[in-house]
Formats: structure tokens, C-alpha cells, sequence
């Protein structure tokens, strides 16, 4: 059972309509035990960094107890940016620390927010994109973005006037900057592949 | 590349589809859920519901509408018509909808777009105008609220660069002059707003053919078109207008 973290922002209901869709079994929850049994923890997050950080609270040592161990989690969008050290988005705000880099504004120079469907480019072997080896296009609404400083990670990349980092990972710790359940099939293959994922860990 | 965006409204009245002309004269075009299933399997970037009667009772019809849209539909969509509070967005967000946008109550109100911005990120608020042309100001138009009915002396290009700073994300920019006549998006109208502002713009209003979404994305500067009648009744599918576009160099999700 994958689990969807429930931590009172924004969208998850489409996030667990797309996992039920594909066939997953998958419960909306903020319970600390059931947290525990998943077989992988999906932290989702549509709200402006800070608001997440302190709707999470004591989740989160929770969750990045459970990621150290092992346990598979993807991060989507805020989610995805929570992962990192801190965010600059309405002052400085700490996040999980499980990948390093920081999460700093795009460029001014750019229509903002980052807002429609764009290609990204997977690294290689990167589990997420298993299947998918041409250039996709995903869907993006965001500001913010992630600075990575971790020489552990595997990057994919979309283009938004420079290298933006699309998605992440470290391990088994997984990030989409971009909304795998709103990219259409090509977004459930995503979601598929972190499902596998989650099979695979737990056999 | 980040490619142009074509997105069909659905305005919805009494859980049906239905379009009309300069805002008036309503046409049946099916039901939401379905319309949008369909669009969304044929490959929209983007779906808009609008509650064009915006009532108590609609409201309650609009969030299950949205629960029902969500279960189906893996694209990103837009809820709107008349959202008042921050709740009303957690509960339009929390039920699946990816953004909702705010009209009337942002002008009666500007502090919603920044309370929404603050807790939902900017990425959420939609900021939809509607502008009419000032016919004794060539280049002006002025701000209308409560569903184009009543005009106010707000000036379009100066609203949604407050709209901007407050917090919008996005801008649906529908032209009341240009809405379902199909004679072609106001483009001037177009050109000064995406000039004046740094997030993305949606035109609205006045598509008719295909050259004109070319002309709107091109001419008008806009990153996305919305669109009605034209793939409503069947005159156009969503991969035809998509090739369209492509073959005359615009980047497109195909």
C-alpha cells in the first residue's frame, strides 16, 4: 500500500485518483503507523513552501526517518522541493534536508510561474523514467526551483531558458518538480514506475 | 521548449455545458464530466470549468462536479465562477481542481489574491478579466465584474499588473467584445496586457478559426489560447488545431 501524506494542503485527491486509476492500492493518511506499513510514502503539495513546512510539523521527521531507512519516496512539485535543504520562497524556510541544494527563484527573466507542459530529459537509469527513454513533455506550474549541490543524484532536466531540474534521484528518495498525475498517460507512467519501485522494495 | 497551451472552456450552468454569444443566447453542449474526459483524452493541455450562475446552490453542484472531473481527468483544470473566500479555494483544491480563478471578488476584494497566493503558492490563482473596449479611448479597455454585467472604472492593462503584483499567477484575459463571435481574439487587447505584465496570459474570447489561435499566440504574445464553441460543436479537434499550429512553427504538446 502506498501511502499519500495527508497534511492539509492542496491537491491530493487527484494525486490518489491517479494511483487508484493504474490499479494501486493507495490511502490518503497522516497517521505515523500507517506511515510505517506502506511500501512507499508519496509527499505531495500544492501550497507556497513555508505554509507546507508548518502543515507538515513533526511529520517530518517522521518521513525523513522512514526515507533514511530505506522506505521509497517520491516528493511532487512542493513535495519534491521540501526534499531539499531550504527554500528562499516568502523567507528562508528549512525542509527536509535528504537532498542537498537549495530552492531559489527562477530567474526574473522568464515569464513566472514556470506554467504549461515542457520536454524533460531523463538521466540515465533513472527508475522513474524507466520506459520512457525519448524526451516527454510533463506538466509544470511552479516559481521556485531546485539549486542541486548533491553529487549523489541523478538529474533530469527540462528546459526553461536553462537547465531546470525536472526530477531527482537519490537512492530511493524521488522528486518530480513537475505533476506526474496531471501530465496525462505519460505522467501514470511516472506513477507507475514509483509503484514498481515500491513492489520491488518491499518483496 | 515549453510549448503553447490549447485549453477548451466548459461554462457550466446547471451541471451542463453551455455557450453563448457576447455572454448571452446559451447553447447546450453536453455534459462536463464527459466533454472533458473526451478533451482530455484527445490531448487539451488544459481544461477551464466556469459556474456561470454562481449561485449557493451551484456552488455545492461545482465542488462535486469537481470530485467527479478529478476521478477522470489526469490534466491540470481551472474551476471558477463566483469564488469568494480562501476556503472556497482549499475546498475547490482539496476536491482536485489544479488552479481556480477569481474574478469579481478579486476586484471587490484584492486582498484574496494575495491570501490565496501566500497559502496555495501564485502557481493556483488565476486572475480572469473581463475587458471591454472604451469605444471614445482607442487602446483602453476597462474592467467588468459580475459575469461582464456590471462595468467598473478600472483600467484592464493597470489591473492586471496590480493583479500581478498581488499575487495572480496567470491571467484569463477574455475580450466581452470578442466572446462567441468568432471573428478572432482581440489581439491588441492581447498585446497590451502581455506587455505589461510577467506571468502567463490566457486569451479568451473570439476564436473562430484556426489562424486566429495562431494569431493570438503570435500577434497577441499570449501562452495560451482558451477556446469554446470551435471544439464544442465538433468544428475542430484538439489534434487538428495542435498540427495546425505546429506546421506554422509554434512549439505544441503533439
Amino acid at each position: 500500500m502506498i501511502v499519500v501524506i495527508d497534511y492539509n494542503v492542496g491537491n491530493v485527491k487527484s494525486l490518489c485518483n491517479a494511483f487508484s486509476y493504474i490499479g494501486c492500492d493507495v490511502k490518503l493518511s497522516c497517521d505515523p503507523q500507517i506511515l510505517e506499513v506502506s511500501t512507499g510514502l508519496v509527499l505531495p503539495g500544492v501550497a507556497a513552501f513555508g505554509y507546507a513546512v508548518n502543515a507538515l510539523g513533526s511529520l517530518a521527521e517522521r518521513i525523513k526517518d522512514l526515507a533514511l531507512s530505506g522506505k521509497p519516496l517520491l516528493g511532487i512539485c512542493v513535495g519534491y522541493q521540501m526534499l531539499f535543504d531550504k527554500s528562499s520562497e516568502h523567507g528562508w524556510h528549512n525542509g527536509l534536508g535528504l537532498v542537498h541544494g537549495n530552492i531559489v527563484p527562477i530567474p526574473s527573466t522568464q515569464i513566472i510561474p514556470h506554467m504549461g507542459w515542457n520536454t524533460v530529459k531523463p538521466a540515465e537509469q533513472m527508475d522513474l523514467f524507466a520506459g520512457l527513454e525519448e524526451e516527454k513533455h510533463f506538466y509544470f506550474a511552479h516559481s521556485f526551483y531546485a539549486d542541486i549541490k548533491d553529487n549523489k543524484t541523478k538529474i533530469a532536466y527540462t528546459d526553461y531558458g536553462f537547465d531546470l531540474p525536472a526530477s531527482v534521484q537519490k537512492e530511493n528518495i524521488y522528486g518530480t518538480q513537475f505533476h506526474p498525475e496531471k501530465s496525462g498517460r505519460v505522467g501514470l507512467e511516472i506513477l507507475k514506475n514509483f509503484a514498481e519501485i515500491c513492489k520491488r522494495t518491499n518483496a | 521548449m515549453l510549448t503553447k497551451r490549447i485549453i477548451p472552456c466548459l461554462d457550466v450552468k446547471d451541471n451542463r455545458v453551455v455557450k453563448g454569444v457576447n455572454f448571452l443566447n446559451l447553447r447546450d453542449a453536453g455534459d462536463p464530466v464527459e466533454l472533458g474526459t473526451k478533451y482530455s483524452d484527445t490531448g487539451a493541455d488544459e481544461l477551464v470549468f466556469l459556474d456561470i450562475t454562481a449561485t449557493i446552490r451551484s456552488r455545492k453542484t461545482i465542488v462535486e462536479l469537481v470530485e467527479r472531473v478529478a476521478e477522470n481527468v489526469f490534466i491540470p483544470f481551472t474551476v471558477g465562477g463566483g469564488i469568494q473566500t480562501v476556503e472556497q479555494i482549499d475546498e475547490l483544491l482539496r476536491s482536485g481542481a489544479e488552479k481556480v480563478s477569481v474574478n469579481t471578488a478579486a476586484v471587490e476584494n484584492p486582498d484574496l489574491l494575495q491570501q490565496a497566493s501566500q497559502r496555495f503558492g501564485n502557481q493556483c490563482v488565476v486572475l480572469a478579466i473581463d475587458a471591454r473596449r472604451l469605444k471614445d479611448k482607442p487602446g483602453k479597455w476597462q474592467v467588468c465584474v459580475k459575469a461582464g454585467s456590471e462595468p467598473t472604472d478600472i483600467d484592464v492593462v493597470e489591473w492586471a499588473v496590480k493583479g500581478q503584483q498581488l499575487g495572480a499567477g496567470e491571467i484569463l484575459l477574455t475580450s466581452m467584445d470578442a466572446d462567441g463571435t468568432k471573428a478572432g481574439y482581440d489581439n491588441e487587447l492581447n498585446k497590451a496586457v502581455t506587455n505589461a505584465v510577467n506571468i502567463p496570459v490566457i486569451a479568451s474570447g473570439g476564436a473562430g478559426k484556426l489562424e486566429h489561435l495562431y494569431d493570438a499566440i503570435v500577434d497577441g504574445g499570449v501562452d495560451a489560447v482558451l477556446m469554446a464553441s470551435i471544439t464544442h460543436f465538433g468544428n475542430y479537434t484538439i489534434k487538428q488545431i495542435k498540427q495546425y499550429l505546429q506546421s506554422r512553427g509554434i512549439d505544441v504538446n503533439l
